[in-house]
């Protein structure tokens, strides 16, 4: 597995700052979350580690080659004209997993329908199940939590938390939510509002994962370490 | 199931068309406007003799290769000029020039070029057709989901996996469009192609009676090939782009179906 390395210097998109200097790394085996209000470009920053975008003041870096990707985009980004188990095979994934990750997600009724037919909670579901499915060497996944109802979330955190177990790969998760980040993180980034600056680097305690006493203590310090005027 | 009214509407629009026309025909009482039945009855005959169907294959031959040699290329420039802007900048004054040559003076130069053949024939009419393809496919490909093509890019779909799963379901509309009216163009150019430097055909034909002013078989001939062309339409065309379509879903679907 690779260490990712991020130290963006500066990103414009059409002359506008969009990201200041947000520097990082992702050790192998490590889920790091960032966290940040909405608009402070998060998802730039993803679409840069990704190599989706090379256009920077910076590096973005892997040790070793680029690593196969599973990703959650802030729309699930689905193909329409396919149906839900071809969305995964073409993306890359085995029949067999693919079917093992829909059945998880609560997707097998749905396997040979039209991913046009999807709610957007199923669809966000299987772009999730896209990305696990795909034997990923790294994972980076934008809110992939958002608009699924509460079940489903707790469905999902438990599968991603499984998945880490089984394979331990870098992940980058964005989200604005800071209990989710503490629910399954590492270490969470804070980034200021846009045009982003990296405000802190923070651990998630061990125990936060299983004590929720633990977990609601990090949130709110990491409220108040947020909240702290620089 | 409401599938089967448009049938018979359909089917009730062509008999008063028919009727429409008998009874002008019978009105005018003139060899040079004949009724239907008139019409009809010579295209039996000619069926019968085993002249139309032998003419009509030749034709119908030419559209099938002249057809594929236009979609094919003009589909391959359509995507290269969507895809690239430099392409698109050497390309386009050339596709402009070729979209308004009219259809005969590019037939009467091929044929003086390489001569009264068929391999003259049939790139005249590709040629005619070429330059809207382009056009179509390339408005296809400007509008393609930049999104969905990031999303491939990300789970490394490869050339031809993008090609087949991510762009060409979104041409899939220009396409059919530039099928419908390549499929009309092409076979009235093929008549004129015929008509000047081929010595079979519809065309050919359509020239031999109109030199005889027999306008019972110039319509029986024009008529049999309209009746080729439409059950192309229905029995090909309509199938496959259902087909194509049985993804979409939604009210504008619904209401397309009704």
């Amino acid at each position: 597995m690779s260490r990712l390395t991020v130290d963006i210097r500066e990103k414009r998109l059409a002359g506008r700052l969009v990201l200041g200097a947000v520097a990082f790394t992702v050790e192998a085996h490590e889920v790091v979350a960032l966290v940040g209000p909405s608009g402070c470009g998060k998802s730039t920053l993803l679409r840069l580690v990704a190599g989706l975008d090379r256009d920077l003041t910076g590096t973005v870096r892997w040790s070793g080659a680029a690593p196969r990707l599973g990703m959650v985009f802030q729309q699930p980004r689905l193909l329409p004209w396919r149906t839900v188990r071809q969305n995964l095979t073409i993306a890359g994934a085995g029949l067999e997993e693919g079917d093992r990750l829909l059945d998880r997600m609560g997707l097998a009724d749905k396997a040979d329908v039209w991913a046009s037919q999807l709610s957007l909670g199923m669809a966000r579901r299987l772009a999730l199940a896209r990305a696990l499915a795909v034997d990923a060497q790294a994972l980076l996944l934008d809110e992939p939590l958002a608009s699924l109802d509460e079940g489903n979330q707790r469905l999902a955190r438990v599968i991603l938390r499984e998945y880490w177990l089984r394979r331990p790969v870098p992940t980058l998760l964005v989200t604005h939510d800071l209990a989710e980040a503490v629910a399954l993180a590492h270490r969470v980034l804070v980034l200021s509002p846009g045009p982003a600056r990296l405000l802190f680097d923070h651990p998630v305690p061990d125990g936060a994962r299983t004590d929720a006493a633990l977990a609601a203590r990090t949130v709110s310090a990491l409220r108040e370490l947020a909240a702290m005027p620089r | 199931m409401g599938d089967q009214r448009p049938w018979i509407v359909r089917a009730l629009s062509i008999l008063v068309l028919l009727l429409l026309w008998e009874g002008a025909g019978r009105l005018a009482a003139n060899p040079l406007a004949p009724p239907a039945s008139v019409v009809l009855a010579a295209m039996a005959r000619e069926v019968a003799s085993g002249a139309l169907p032998h003419h009509v294959g030749i034709t119908l031959a030419r559209v099938a290769a002249s057809f594929t040699l236009a979609m094919a290329l003009g589909t391959a420039l359509g995507l290269a000029m969507g895809w690239w802007r430099t392409v698109d900048l050497w390309l386009d004054s050339a596709l402009l020039l070729l979209l308004n040559l009219p259809a005969l003076v590019l037939i009467v130069l091929l044929y003086v070029w390489f001569g009264l053949t068929e391999a003259a024939a049939i790139t005249a009419v590709a040629l005619n057709k070429l330059p809207t393809t382009a056009v179509t496919v390339r408005e296809g490909v400007r509008a393609l989901d930049d999104e969905l093509l990031e999303m491939g890019r990300a789970y490394r779909l490869g050339r031809w996996a993008t090609l087949r799963h991510v762009i060409l379901p979104q041409l899939h509309p220009y396409l059919f469009a530039a099928t419908r009216s390549g499929l009309s163009l092409i076979w009235k150019i093929v008549l004129v192609v015929e008509l000047l430097g081929r010595s079979d055909g519809v065309g050919f034909q359509i020239q031999v009676y109109f030199q005889l002013f027999d306008v019972t078989h110039i319509l029986a001939y024009a008529l049999a090939f309209i009746l080729i062309v439409q059950v192309l339409e229905w029995a090909i065309l309509q199938p496959l782009e259902r087909r194509f379509v049985r993804w979409r879903v939604g009210p504008d679907h619904a209401r397309r179906r009704q």
